[in-house]
This record gives structure tokens, sequence and C-alpha cells, in this order.
């Protein structure tokens, strides 16, 4: 839904997509998609510099994408279900990771973690499995399309 | 120069609500200090913790790296699973450690599940 970007902080604001229909294997679901800003605990606008951006560029991004991890952490009180997109060639153990996903089960909110970029060489999806071993990841690669079957089985096993 | 620590007691955060725990450790890494906190914060304390960091963000403050250090529940047997679940139940939220520091001053903490390393930059004056 978001656009791409080797920049970070790409997604700056909620988008929202209305009745998405999945069918899968005789299944039917529908759901209303909100894609959301990925949330971090520090945004410095110099970083952006280091990508070219102008400084008042920088300095514009930067506030949005806070605006959009505030956005993005007020939506999580609205959700039935969460789908957490990690990138499987970094470390799992990161405490942003921790935070929304204990806060998910405090609500007992379902959630899938999608193991994302599975088609790169030093992605581990074994360590994302070991860091969160009570829940269902399936590794994915967004770019291409890979292994979706596997992803829709598990989120119309997690909806049900 | 020095990298501050500053321990934070269960005992100093337990009596406030949940916006004043916020405030209290907001202000020491405001400070360029790091937080050592005993015990953890609730999920939805850290959630709210991230969301006004966020709010707070301006030219010198850039934000904080967050890490929680939780006694480990695998290859426990049953006895010792007992033994850690009344533990909990007494202890609370007072069990593990906390940390928080400035993002200006911490540019990483690393979390593996048996070790803990912060990175820091060059501290100026």
């Amino acid at each position: 839904m978001s656009a791409v970007s080797h920049i970070p902080h790409e997604t700056r604001e909620v988008h929202v997509k209305e009745q998405i229909v999945i069918k899968h294997k005789g299944k039917e679901l529908t759901f209303n998609l909100i894609d959301t800003p990925g949330i971090a605990t520090k945004i410095d606008y110099e970083d952006f510099m280091k990508y070219k951006l102008s400084k008042k560029r920088s300095k514009q991004r930067a506030k949005e994408a806070t605006k959009g991890v505030v956005e993005a952490i007020q939506w999580l009180d609205d959700m039935d279900v969460v789908i957490v997109v990690l990138d499987s060639t970094e470390n799992p153990y990161s405490q942003v990771n921790i935070t929304i996903i204990g806060n998910l089960v405090a609500r007992k909110i379902p959630l899938l973690i999608a193991a994302n970029k599975i088609d790169l060489r030093h992605a581990k999806i074994k360590k994302i499995e070991s860091a969160f071993p009570q829940y269902d990841v399936v590794g994915i690669s967004a770019l291409k399309g890979a292994n979706m079957e596997e992803f829709y089985e598990s989120l119309f096993r997690i909806v049900r | 120069m020095a990298l501050t620590l500053q321990f934070v007691p269960y005992d100093d955060i337990e009596s406030l609500d949940t916006n004043s725990r916020i405030e209290k450790l907001l202000t020491i890494v405001k400070n360029k200090s790091v937080v050592l906190m005993e015990g953890r914060l609730k999920p939805e304390e850290e959630t709210k913790l991230i969301k006004k960091t966020m709010q707070e963000i301006t030219r010198t403050f850039k934000g904080i790296e967050l890490c929680t250090i939780f006694p480990e529940e695998k290859n426990l047997d049953l006895f010792k699973k007992l033994k850690k679940n009344f533990a909990s139940m007494i202890l609370g939220d007072r069990e593990g450690i906390t940390i928080i520091g400035p993002a200006s001053v911490v540019k990483e903490i690393r979390r593996d599940p048996n070790k803990i390393q912060l990175f820091t930059f060059d501290i100026k004056k």
C-alpha cells in the first residue's frame, strides 16, 4: 500500500484500505487493512541528511515521522488482528518489537509475525522464531511475493 | 566526559501513576543520563513512553534507546517454574531491569537473550 524507499520512515502516515477480500482454499476473509508507519523510539533529522535530503526536507520528514509513530500507536487500540512485519535480516531482539508484541498480548489482540525479506541470503527466520516462540512466524518476501500461500494459511488460522 | 547511569529503585515509581512514571523517567533521560531502573514498566506503559517520547522530540532531544532484561522462563523444570511463578506473584513488575538512554548519547542497545551491549556516541560537553 505504501511506497518503498531506501530512506527510513518512507511511510509516515496511516493508510486505510477498506473491504479487502482474500479467497483461499474455499474460504473468504473480508477486512479493512490499516497500514501504519513503523514504530521507532528515536528520530533524528540528521540521519535523513545522510541520504542527501536537504536540511529543510530532513526536518520536515522527521516531524512527519514522529507524528506517524504517534498515530500508529493510537491505532493499536482499534485493531482486531495485527500482522507484525519484521525484517528477517535484522536482529529481532529489539525492544520496540518486544514492547509492541507485549502490548498486543496484554490486550489479547491476535498477532501474526511476518518475517519479511526471506529472498535475501542473510535472512534468518530461525532467529525470529526463537525470539518469539509462542507466536506464528511466517517467512515472506513482499518484494517477490514469496510464500504467500503459507501467509494466507496462517492469517486464516489466527482470525478463525 | 563520563556516562552517567542513574539508578531508579522500583519503590520510587511504585506509587506513581503511568503519566508520572513516564515523566520521571523522561526527565532523567533528557538530562543526558541513562536510567537503570529496577523492574519494568507494564507493556502499555512502555508503549505510552514511546508515544510521549515521539511527542517531545526536538532539535536537541532525539528520542530514547530502551531495553528490558527479564528473567527467561526457557529450560526450567516444573519445580523451578512453580518457584518462579510464585516469586513473580510476590515481586510483580519489580522483576528484571529496564535501561533507558537518550538517543543522543546511546547509539544502540544490542540485546541477545543472554547479554546486553550498550554502544555510545562520543559524549560532548
